[in-house]
């Protein structure tokens, strides 16, 4: 027998506009397809705003029992939610958080897949940094200059690549190393440190990236990427 | 004398119209530091207001005033509904069920839909937002004593120099915060409508008085 799906987190995303909150949520879901995130924008009629009774049905379609992380745009949006949340039947299964609406709810959402409880869904948009992946720059950032840079090619084996969980691992593995370390795909560079830069790249499973490492560990930051990349990041 | 339901409802109604007269000030205030939806927004809440009042007549001041509250929540769409919806419901909780209303009661009511606004929105006198109407009009009104519409007058005085103080302010709370220094040298739209209301309240006192 298969084991019962535990209810995930959802997540509502309030803006001014319609367009804006539809667009985060399909942002968001392209990351997380068994997460309900419920976009609301915009007033009755069509125009920019937000509309109160709106969010408070929301909140009630976005709960599957877990609880629902709410993000909004600007200040007026915020006031709304947390009225909708403050009227609520109870109101500790929403959590309001002030975090960046796109990369907070992306980093949600991705949160929330993987079976994060709330408190640790609504962490996670809070400490989204919004740090994207850096283009590579004609002129090698500063810190190739240090040292040699390591540089190898690693391939994906895995299905999905550098998505959410296989990403989170790679950060993990680097983090308590002293070194630098930028994986690129295509024309993209991330970051190792950061999850969400990581699943940015968009690097698909059977694609490579080049992985360059700086500083004292950066040998044996190589050498756990390709550990982690030959067991298929474990999936 | 005090103010009955009736009194607070014909207040309201008066209140509508001074918002659908000022509909196109509030736009163009709006327009200048801010997203151009005060006024219509405000029309719009106070427009559904009155179609309210007649399909189900509140019967105290305080219900009078929640379903005024609750209508903005609903309706208005920009920061004013959860701003003024706070202020108008933390107002009618502050009177309770009383059948009338006399200038003590009107005093603490206001000073409770300041502690709304200011819960609500987190905004100091200063910031250029209707806190800055708010707070003299709460002193005024607190310091008047007397009947409600002694009270009330005191308070839309207070509101209307407080409104007027914010055209130097920059504003940093709001929409008009993006704009930094250029804010400086416009009214606030949300001191002008906390002020047009009041001036309006403090009429219908004086007539039914
Ligand atoms: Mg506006």
């Amino acid at each position: 027998m298969r084991p019962v799906e535990e209810p995930k987190v959802g997540l509502v995303i309030v803006s001014h506009s319609e367009m804006l909150a539809s667009g985060i949520a399909e942002l968001a879901t392209q990351m997380a397809p068994q997460v309900d995130v419920e976009a609301v924008g915009g007033t009755p009629d069509g125009g920019l705003g937000t509309d109160y009774d709106s969010v408070c049905a929301a909140l009630v379609s976005a709960d599957s029992g877990a609880g629902v992380v709410v993000l909004y745009d600007l200040g007026s949006a915020k006031m709304t939610a947390e009225m909708a949340v403050e009227s609520a039947d109870d109101p500790a299964r929403f959590a309001l958080v002030d975090a960046p609406v796109v990369e907070g709810a992306v980093a949600a959402a991705v949160a929330s897949q993987g079976g994060a409880h709330l408190r640790d869904v609504a962490a996670a948009a809070v400490g989204a940094s919004g740090e994207a992946p850096v283009q590579a720059a004609p002129a090698r950032p500063a810190l190739h200059l240090v040292t040699d840079p390591l540089s190898v090619e690693i391939e994906l084996t895995n299905d999905v690549g550098l998505h959410a969980r296989p990403a989170a691992l790679l950060a993990r593995t680097v983090a308590e190393l002293d070194a630098d370390v930028l994986v690129r795909y295509r024309d993209s560079e991330a970051n190792a440190a950061s999850v969400l830069a990581l699943m940015g790249l968009g690097a698909p499973g059977g694609e490579s990236v080049e992985v360059i490492a700086t500083g004292k560990d950066a040998r044996e930051a190589v050498r756990r990427i390709e550990e982690l990349a030959e067991r298929g990041f474990d999936d | 004398m005090g103010c009955t339901a009736s009194d607070v409802i014909a207040a309201l109604r008066a209140a509508a119209v001074v918002m659908a007269e000022h509909r196109d000030e509030l736009v163009n205030l709006d327009r200048a530091i801010g997203d151009a939806d005060h006024g219509e927004n405000m029309r719009r809440g106070f427009t559904a207001l009155l179609s309210k009042l007649d399909s189900s007549p509140p019967e105290t001041p305080g219900a009078a005033l929640k379903l005024l509250a609750t209508t903005l929540i609903s309706t208005v769409g920009g920061a004013a509904g959860p701003l003024y919806g706070t202020a108008f419901l933390r107002a009618a909780t502050a009177v309770g069920d009383l059948a009338e209303l006399d200038g003590a009661a009107v005093a603490k009511a206001l000073h409770a839909a300041l502690d709304g606004v200011v819960a609500r929105g987190k905004a100091e006198v200063g910031d250029k937002t209707m806190v800055d109407a708010l707070v003299p009009a709460v002193s005024a009104a607190e310091a008047a004593g007397g009947e409600v519409d002694a009270v009330l007058k005191a308070a839309a005085d207070a509101a209307a120099s407080g409104a007027e103080s914010t055209v130097p302010l920059v504003a940093r709370k709001g929409r008009a915060s993006y704009l930094g220094e250029r804010s400086a040298g416009h009214l606030d739209p949300g001191a002008r409508s906390t002020s047009l209301l009041l001036r309006s309240f403090a009429d219908s006192a004086r007539v039914a008085r």
